[in-house]
C-alpha cells in the first residue's frame, strides 16, 4: 500500500492540512501536493479504468507524462473532465471523481472487456461489427461510443474567463529545472531580454530530488540562489505553471499559463496564452523515464521509479511498503536506494543487466539491498493493486524462478529526452544506440525566414543526462541563443558540478527478452488505450509496416499523454517485429499542443459579446431604442425593419415600403462602402477596375457601375461619383468595402504598382442616410440650405452644401425608385442629422426603413442585388447589364474572361422577372424544372428564383430569376416545385414591376 | 484473402493471432504493368479498386512515395455528406456517399461508415435563403435534404447555442444519411481489396518523373526504377502541380494547409456532424469520444502540412459561441494537411494534354467524402476515355469559364 511517511517532503507543508474529495469520499492532504501525491499519500491506488479493456488503472508517473490518472473535476460551470491528477495542484474543496466505469470503479462492467481480450486485439473493429449493415449504425457504433471517451461532457456554459499575453523577446527558455535556469542565466547576462517558462509550481526540475553537487553546493540550494539571481535581472520575466504548448514557423511560440487552476473561482483569468514571438527558443524541457514492457506492468502499483522517488522525496509518500525494483539502468538505483533511506523496504533490484551497474549499485548493495543481476519481471499479478511478482531471467522466455509478494514495483526503462518543442517545427532528431534514445540532430534544426536555427536544445533534452554535463550544455545553450538572437558573449566562468559516472544502459524493449505469447498479450505499451506487445507485433505482422500505420492501426501513442511513455517502447518493439533498425522505423510526427490545453485559453477573451467586433453606425443607439430588428451583415449590424409595439416584423416591413413609395422614408446608410480613389491616374485604374468608363465622368456627375473579378464574374456593384479630376468616390456594398478596398489594393501593389493612385476606406467616415420617396424633396427644403430642385440638383449628380445647418454632401441617386436623395455628413453628426430628419419629416409622415424594405423595393423596381443575383458565377451580361459594359475600352478586368466560350454561350440563363399565376409567392432558392433528366439522373432544370418577395405596392407575390433564354421566352409559364411537393407555376415577365419608365426617380 | 468476420476473430483468438495474414503484400515492383496510379491515397486507391471491380483491370500498380494512406485521406475530419449545390457537383458526392453506405460490406472491411446526419447551420439571412436554395436544388438531384428549423436543430445538438450573442442560429440544412467514417479504414480497405485483386501498391516508392513518346505516356521513373504502363493516373492531392509538372503539363492548382484539430475523448455528448460556415467551424464526436474540429485554410500557400496557430485559434473561438461547453475541454492535437485549391474550389478529374495521362486533384478541402465516387468516376474515366461523372469536372473549364462554383452556397466546403 502507498502511504505518507511522517518526515519528509521537499514541497509540502504539513502544517496545512487540506481535505479534498475523490469519489464522494473526503480525504486529507497537504499544501503542496498535487492530486497524485494526496492520493498515493491516502492509499488510493486505483484511480481510473482504462479505455477499452476497462482495466483497473493506478497513477503511474509523477508529471505531465501520466496517461492513467485522469478525473473529472470540480461542478457545474468549473466542471471539466480528463484532469490529469499528477499535474493538479492540490487545493481546499478540491471534488475529483474518477472516470470510465459504470457503476462504480471499484465494480466496472466494462472490465468484461478485459477478460475478453483475447478476443479483441489491435484493430478488432476492422474485421467484425461488418454485418448485417444497419446493425453499425444502431447497435454496434452506439455501444462502441458509449464505452469509450473517457470524462463525461462538461454541461454548462464555462465560468471563468481566459486571456491572451502577447510577448516579442529575444529568449524563450523553456523549462525551469537546472539547465533552463543556467540557461536562461547564460543569455540574459548577455542582455538578451529572456523569457523562463516553467510548466509546474516550482523551479528545479528533477534536479533536486536526484541530488549532486554544484559548485560545491547542494544542487537544491544552488537553485534557489540562481532563482533569487535571476528574479533581480530586470530583462528576465520568470513564469511558473506555463507550458510551452508548441513551436511554430519563425519562432512563433506558444505557452499556456494555467493562471487560476489551483485557486478556482479567484479574481482573474483561469488561463494565459503566452503568444511569443522570440528569435531564439531554446528547449531545457528534461526527460521522460520509460516504463519495461513486462506482463502485468499495468497493475496499481506499477510506476516509474523515478516518479516512485519524487513522491517519496518531494511528498514523502512511498508508493509501497516492500518495493520490487527493475531496471535496465543505473539511474533505477537512486530510487531504490531513496527508498531504503526512507526506511522503506527495497524486496530486489531486478537488474536486467548481466553484470549490473557501476557506483549507485555498489551503494545499494552497501545499503544492503538485494540485487539480482540478468533478472527480470516475469510477471506482476493482483487486480486492482500489486500483490506479487514473478521473477524471471531476463534472456529467457519467462519461466519463473521465483515469486515474490510487494506491494509495489518500480521500473525504469532508461530516459528518453522531450524533443516535443523541437520536433514541431521540423527539428530532426537521431538515434543514439549507446544511449537508447532519440535526441535533437544538431545539424537538422528547425529554422526560421532567414534559414538559421532558431531552437536550442539544452540539458537531458539534448540528449545530456549527467549533472555536470547539463550544467555544461545548458549555459551553452543559452550563450548559443544570446549570440544568435545578437547578442555578443562574454567569457563565463565553467560549472563545477560533481560527476557521476554511470555504467551504460541495456536498451530493454520487452522483459523477458523473449517473453512467450501469453506474456507479450499482458505486457502494456499505451496504458490509457490499452495497446499491449503483442498489439504492435499483430499489426507489424499484418502488413500495418509504417509507424503511423501502427499507431493508427493499434492507437498507440494517441491517447491523451500523446506516447509520451509508449512511443519509443512501441516502436521499438516495432522495429524489433520487422527486423529493422529503430532509426528506420522512426517516429510519429510530433504535433503540438505538449500536453492539452484548454479551448478556453484558446478562443481567448473573444467570446460573447466581444466574440468578433461588432461595428455600429453613428445612428445605432437610435434604431435600437426604435424597434429595430437587427440583421448581422458583415460585422455591421443593420435593421432589417423597424417593428412598433404590437406589430409583426413582416407587417412593419410592408407599411416601411408603403409609406416611402407614398410618404417619405429614410435609411441608414452609413454600412455602404466609401472609398476614395485618388492620384493622376485615378480615372484609368478606374477604367480598368470597373467594366464601365469612369475616366469619362464629369466632377459633379455620379455614375453606377459594375465590378468583376478576373474570371469575369460580377463581384460588386455601386454608384461613383467624381469629386474632381483626380478623385473618386466609390460606393461599394455593405459586405464589399472591406474586400474591394483589398481588392484595390492588390491590383494597385502587385500589377499596376506603377500607377500614380491611392485608395483610402472612408466607410466609417461618414454617416449616410437616403431620403426616398415623393416628399424627399419636400423635406429637404424644409430643413433648407443648399438647392435641392430638380433642375440645379438632377438626377445622378451630387452636391456639396448645407441642409438645416449641417455640412453634407448630397448625391441624387436611388435604389427604389422613388425621388431619392442620399445625403452623407461626417459621422459625429449623424445621429442629429438623423434625429433633425426625423424632427423635420413629422409632417410628412416620415418612417425609417430597414433592409427588407430596401430589397422589395429595388425588387419592385428590377435592381439588381450583389449576392442574391449574383452568386460567384454570375456575369453581367446574365443580368441585362450589357448597357454597364464599356465596348470602347480596351481591357477591364473579366473583359477576357467574358469572352469565354461558356461565357458567351447563347444558353446562359438571363434575367427576367416572375409572378405566379395566383399571385403567391415563390419559395427562394426554387428551381424550374424542364423535361428529362440528365446522364446522372438529375432532374433537368432551365431556371432559378433569385429575388422573391410578397410586393405590398403590387399586392401580389414578384419575383426575379434566371432563367434558360428567358428574355427571349416572355410570357412564358415555368414550373417551379417546391420541396414539399407543392408545384408554382410562373410566367416569365420583364423584371421591372414598378415605375418602368423612371417617372417616379427622376422628377 | 482470408475473409474478416467475428467468427474468423474467434479461431484467430485460439492460436493468439498468429494466423492472420498481410493485409496488403508488399511487393517490389514489376517492369511494366496495364495502369500505374501515382499516390496510394483515398482517391488512388479507390481509382484502382474500381478498375479492378467494375472494367476487370486487375494489371495495376499503386504507387506511394511514403506510406498508403498517410497524405489527406489520414488527416481529414471524416466527413461525409453529398448536399452540394451544383449538379454536378451532388452527383458526383451522392455517389460516393451511396457507396460508403455499403462499403463495409464490399471491402469486407469496416470503415465505420456512421450515417449519423449532418447540420449545416444557417446564421444569416444570408445563409437561410442559400440553404433553401441548396435544399431546392438537391431536391431535384435526388440527394435527400431537408431545411430544419432552429428547435429541431437544437433537439439534434443539444449542446448547441441557438441564441449567440453574435449569429442566431436561424435553422440549417440536415442531411440525415449524411455522417462520418474511419478515414484510415478507408484507405486500408480498399488497399486490402485491391491486393487480393493482384495489383501491387509499392509504397516509399516515389515518382521522379513521367516518361513520355509522341504525346503518349510511357511510364514513370522511381526511387525504386522505370516501370512502363499504358495509362497513368495522377491522384497525389497536395502535390499534383509537381507530378504534372513531370509529364509537361500545368495544373491550375494552389497547395495550401487545411488544419483541423481534436479534443480529449468525453463521453457521447454530440451525435450528428454541424458545420458552422458563417463563423469558419465544424464539429463532429469520433466513436473514441473527441470532439473533431476544423475550419478555414491558412491564407498562403505552402508545403508543410502544419499550418500557423492563428487559424485553430478562429476556428476554436467560433465554435465556442456555438458550443459553449467546449470551452473546459482540451485541445489533445492540432495538424495540418496540404490541399489543393482549383480556381471554382471544386476538383479535376480529366484527361490532360499527354495522351494515357489522367488526373484526379483538386478536391480543396473536402476531399474524403468523395473517395469512393471519385474512385468509381476515375476509373470509368481511364478505362472508358469518358464518364458522365466526370464530365464536368475536366480541365478544359477553366478555359471555357464553365465553373462549377460551390462558394455559393458555403463560405467554407468540407
Amino acid at each position: 500500500m502507498s502511504v505518507r511517511l511522517s518526515t519528509g517532503g521537499r514541497l509540502i507543508d504539513r502544517a496545512t492540512e487540506i481535505s479534498f474529495s475523490f469519489n464522494g469520499a473526503r480525504l486529507k492532504g497537504y499544501a503542496g501536493d498535487t492530486l497524485a501525491s494526496a492520493l498515493l499519500g491516502s492509499d488510493q491506488m486505483l484511480v481510473g479504468r482504462s479505455f477499452k479493456y476497462h482495466r483497473p488503472r493506478g497513477i503511474v508517473a509523477s508529471g505531465a507524462e501520466e496517461p492513467n490518472a485522469l478525473v473529472n473535476m470540480g461542478e457545474g460551470a468549473r466542471f471539466e473532465p480528463n484532469q490529469r491528477a499528477t499535474t493538479t495542484e492540490l487545493f481546499a474543496g478540491l471534488s475529483a471523481t474518477s472516470q470510465n466505469h459504470w457503476p462504480s470503479l471499484e465494480f466496472d462492467v466494462g472490465a468484461l472487456n478485459a477478460k475478453l481480450s483475447r478476443f479483441l486485439p489491435a484493430g478488432f473493429y476492422y474485421k467484425m461489427f461488418i454485418h448485417p449493415r444497419s446493425f453499425w449504425k444502431h447497435v454496434y457504433e452506439p455501444f462502441i461510443r458509449q464505452s469509450a471517451g473517457l470524462g463525461r461532457a462538461p454541461d454548462s456554459e464555462d465560468a471563468d474567463s481566459y486571456e491572451h499575453f502577447h510577448l516579442h523577446t529575444d529568449v524563450v527558455v523553456v523549462g525551469g529545472g537546472i539547465a533552463g535556469l543556467l540557461a536562461a542565466r547564460a543569455a540574459a547576462v548577455t542582455g538578451a531580454k529572456v523569457l523562463l517558462m516553467e510548466q509546474t509550481a516550482h523551479w528545479g526540475g528533477r534536479a533536486p530530488v536526484d541530488g549532486g553537487l554544484v559548485d560545491g553546493q547542494p544542487v537544491g540550494d544552488y537553485i534557489d540562489a540562481l532563482v533569487r539571481e535571476l528574479s533581480e535581472m530586470p530583462n528576465v520575466t520568470l513564469r511558473l505553471r506555463c507550458m510551452a504548448s508548441g513551436v511554430y514557423d519563425h519562432g512563433y511560440l506558444l505557452g499556456y499559463e494555467r493562471v487560476r487552476d489551483h485557486q478556482p473561482g479567484a479574481p482573474g483569468p483561469r488561463h494565459r496564452l503566452w503568444r511569443v514571438r522570440a528569435k531564439q527558443i531554446v528547449t531545457a524541457t528534461g526527460a521522460i523515464e520509460r516504463p519495461l514492457s513486462f506482463a502485468g506492468n499495468d497493475v496499481p502499483g506499477v510506476m516509474l521509479a523515478s516518479a516512485v522517488r519524487d513522491y517519496l522525496v518531494n511528498y514523502a509518500v512511498s508508493a509501497g511498503k516492500r518495493v520490487i525494483v527493475a531496471t535496465n539502468n543505473d539511474d533505477g538505483y537512486r530510487t531504490a536506494i531513496a527508498l531504503k533511506q526512507a526506511g522503506q523496504e527495497v524486496l530486489r533490484i531486478l537488474d536486467a543487466r548481466e553484470t549490473g551497474g557501476g557506483a549507485l549499485m555498489a551503494e545499494a548493495r552497501r545499503l544492503g539491498i538485494r540485487i539480482d543481476c540478468g533478472r527480470a519481471i516475469g510477471k506482476v499479478s493482483g487486480g486492482k493493486r500489486v500483490k506479487k511478482v514473478q521473477i524471471c531471467a531476463y534472456a529467457g522466455a519467462g519461466g519463473a524462478l521465483e515469486e515474490v509478494a510487494c506491494d509495489a514495483v518500480a521500473m525504469s526503462g532508461g530516459w528518453s529526452p522531450v524533443v516535443h518543442l523541437w520536433s514541431h517545427c521540423g527539428g530532426k532528431l537521431t538515434w543514439d544506440a549507446e544511449q537508447a534514445y532519440f535526441r535533437p540532430d544538431a545539424t537538422r534544426a528547425p529554422t526560421g525566414a532567414d534559414g538559421q536555427p532558431y531552437v536550442v536544445p539544452a540539458g537531458s533534452a539534448n540528449g545530456v543526462m549527467m549533472l555536470d554535463a547539463i550544467c555544461g550544455d545548458a549555459v551553452e545553450a543559452g550563450r548559443a541563443a544570446a549570440k544568435a538572437a545578437g547578442y555578443k558573449l562574454k567569457k563565463a566562468a565553467a560549472i563545477e558540478a560533481e560527476p557521476a559516472p554511470e555504467t551504460p544502459i541495456e536498451p530493454v524493449w520487452m522483459m523477458p527478452r523473449d517473453a512467450r505469447v501469453q506474456l507479450r498479450m499482458k505486457a502494456w505499451l499505451d496504458y490509457q488505450n490499452d495497446v499491449k506487445v503483442s498489439d504492435v507485433q499483430l499489426a507489424a505482422r499484418e502488413g500495418y509496416e509504417s509507424v503511423e500505420h501502427t499507431k493508427r492501426y493499434t492507437t498507440l501513442g494517441m491517447a491523451t499523454d500523446q506516447g509520451k511513455l509508449s512511443n519509443i517502447n512501441g516502436l521499438a518493439t516495432l522495429a524489433d517485429a520487422l527486423g529493422a533498425e529503430i532509426p528506420a522505423v522512426g517516429t510519429t510526427t510530433f504535433r503540438p499542443p505538449y500536453t492539452p490545453i484548454s479551448m478556453g485559453a484558446i478562443g481567448g477573451e473573444a467570446r460573447g459579446a466581444v466574440f468578433q467586433p461588432l461595428r455600429r453606425t453613428a445612428m445605432h443607439g437610435w434604431h435600437e431604442k426604435n424597434g429595430a430588428d437587427w440583421e448581422p451583415v458583415g460585422h455591421w449590424r443593420r435593421p432589417y425593419a423597424f417593428a412598433r409595439s404590437g406589430e409583426s416584423v413582416h407587417d412593419a416591413v410592408m407599411r416601411e415600403v408603403k409609406n416611402t413609395r407614398e410618404n417619405v422614408g429614410l435609411l441608414d446608410a452609413s454600412t455602404l462602402g466609401k472609398i476614395l480613389v485618388k492620384g493622376p491616374d485615378a480615372g484609368k485604374f478606374l477604367d480598368l477596375l470597373y467594366t464601365n468608363m469612369m475616366s469619362s465622368l464629369k466632377p459633379g456627375k455620379c455614375r453606377y457601375g459594375l465590378m468583376c473579378n478576373e474570371n469575369g464574374f460580377l463581384v460588386d456593384d455601386g454608384v461613383v461619383a467624381r469629386i474632381d479630376d483626380e478623385t473618386f468616390l466609390c460606393h461599394t456594398t455593405t459586405g464589399g468595402a472591406d474586400r474591394i478596398h483589398a481588392h484595390m489594393e492588390e491590383w494597385l501593389q502587385t500589377e499596376w504598382w506603377d500607377m500614380q493612385v491611392y485608395a483610402a476606406n472612408l466607410t466609417e467616415q461618414y454617416a449616410q442616410v437616403a431620403v426616398v420617396g415623393p416628399k424627399a424633396r419636400m423635406l429637404l427644403e424644409k430643413l433648407g440650405g443648399m438647392d435641392v430642385s430638380a433642375e440645379t440638383f438632377p438626377f445622378m449628380t451630387w452636391q456639396d452644401g448645407t441642409l438645416g445647418g449641417f455640412d453634407v454632401r448630397a448625391y441624387r441617386i436611388s435604389f427604389s425608385g422613388e425621388l431619392s436623395y442620399e445625403i452623407a455628413v461626417p459621422t459625429a453628426q449623424g445621429l442629429a442629422f438623423w434625429e433633425a430628419l426625423v424632427a423635420a419629416g413629422k409632417e410628412f409622415g416620415i418612417m425609417p426603413y430597414g433592409t427588407e424594405a430596401l430589397h422589395i423595393m429595388r425588387a419592385e423596381k428590377g435592381f439588381i442585388m450583389i449576392g442574391d443575383e449574383t452568386d460567384g458565377t454570375i456575369i453581367p451580361q446574365d443580368l441585362g447589364l450589357n448597357w454597364a459594359i464599356s465596348k470602347k475600352k480596351e481591357d477591364f478586368l473579366g473583359k477576357r474572361a467574358q469572352e469565354r466560350a461558356h461565357m458567351t454561350d447563347p444558353n446562359r440563363w438571363k434575367l427576367v422577372g416572375l409572378e405566379t399565376l395566383d399571385g403567391a409567392v415563390l419559395p427562394d432558392g426554387a428551381y424550374a424544372v424542364a423535361e428529362g433528366v440528365n446522364p446522372n439522373g438529375q432532374r433537368n432544370t432551365q431556371g432559378r428564383v433569385t429575388s422573391t418577395y410578397y410586393s405590398p405596392t403590387l399586392c401580389k407575390g414578384i419575383a426575379m430569376g434566371l432563367v434558360l433564354k428567358g428574355p427571349e421566352r416572355m410570357g412564358e409559364v415555368i414550373e417551379f416545385p417546391g420541396t414539399d411537393g407543392t408545384v408554382f407555376k410562373a410566367r416569365i415577365v420583364d423584371p421591372v414591376f414598378y415605375d418602368k419608365d423612371g417617372e417616379k426617380q427622376n422628377v | 484473402m482470408k475473409r474478416y468476420s467475428a467468427f474468423a476473430i474467434a479461431r484467430e483468438a485460439l492460436r493468439f493471432h498468429t494466423g492472420w495474414e498481410r493485409a496488403w503484400r508488399s511487393p517490389e515492383p514489376r517492369r511494366r504493368y496495364d495502369v500505374v496510379i501515382v499516390g496510394a491515397g483515398g482517391h488512388g486507391l479507390a481509382t484502382a479498386y474500381y478498375l479492378g471491380k467494375n472494367f476487370g483491370i486487375t494489371n495495376v500498380a499503386v504507387i506511394e512515395k511514403g506510406w498508403l494512406g498517410g497524405g489527406n485521406t489520414g488527416r481529414n475530419t471524416t466527413i461525409i455528406r453529398s448536399n452540394y449545390l451544383q449538379d454536378p457537383s451532388a452527383a458526383i458526392y451522392e455517389k460516393a456517399r451511396s457507396l460508403y453506405e455499403t462499403l463495409s460490406q464490399d471491402l469486407n472491411y469496416n470503415v465505420m461508415f456512421s450515417p449519423r446526419g449532418v447540420i449545416m447551420l444557417a446564421q444569416t439571412h444570408h445563409e437561410v435563403r442559400g440553404y433553401q436554395r441548396t435544399a431546392h436544388a438537391n431536391a431535384l438531384q435526388g440527394v435527400t435534404t431537408e431545411w430544419i428549423s432552429p428547435e429541431r436543430v437544437k433537439e439534434l445538438v443539444p449542446i448547441i447555442r441557438l441564441d449567440g450573442p453574435r449569429y442566431p442560429v436561424m435553422g440549417g440544412l440536415w442531411q440525415a444519411r449524411g455522417g462520418t467514417a474511419r478515414h484510415d479504414a478507408v484507405a486500408w480497405g480498399y488497399a486490402r481489396a485491391c491486393s487480393a485483386m493482384g495489383m501491387d501498391i509499392i509504397q516509399k516508392c516515389e515518382v521522379t518523373g513521367v516518361r513520355t513518346e509522341g504525346g503518349k505516356v510511357r511510364g514513370v521513373d522511381t526511387t525504386k526504377g522505370p516501370i512502363d504502363c499504358g495509362k497513368l493516373g495522377i491522384v497525389v492531392a497536395g502535390h499534383s502541380s509537381h507530378l504534372a509538372e513531370m509529364g509537361g503539363f500545368r495544373l491550375p492548382i494552389e497547395s495550401v494547409a487545411l488544419q483541423a484539430l481534436v479534443s480529449e475523448p468525453i463521453k457521447p455528448c454530440m451525435d450528428v456532424v454541424v458545420m458552422a460556415n458563417t463563423v469558419h467551424g465544424y464539429m463532429s464526436q469520433s466513436d473514441k469520444g473527441e470532439m473533431v474540429i476544423g475550419g478555414g485554410t491558412d491564407g498562403f500557400n505552402n508545403y508543410t502540412q502544419r499550418g500557423s496557430f492563428h487559424h485553430i485559434e478562429e476556428t476554436v473561438r467560433a465554435l465556442i459561441e456555438t458550443f459553449p461547453m467546449i470551452s473546459r475541454l482540451k485541445m489533445l492535437r492540432q495538424w495540418g494537411g496540404i490541399v489543393d485549391m482549383t480556381g471554382d474550389r471544386s476538383p479535376i478529374l480529366s484527361k490532360t494534354p499527354v495522351e494515357g495521362v489522367f488526373v484526379n486533384c483538386g478536391w480543396g478541402t473536402g476531399g474524403f467524402k468523395a473517395i469512393p465516387g471519385s474512385g468509381w468516376a476515375m476509373a470509368e474515366l481511364m478505362a472508358k476515355g469518358h464518364s458522365p461523372l466526370t464530365a464536368d469536372f475536366g480541365l478544359d473549364r477553366f478555359r471555357e469559364g464553365r465553373f462549377i462554383d460551390e462558394s455559393v452556397a458555403a463560405g467554407v466546403a468540407h
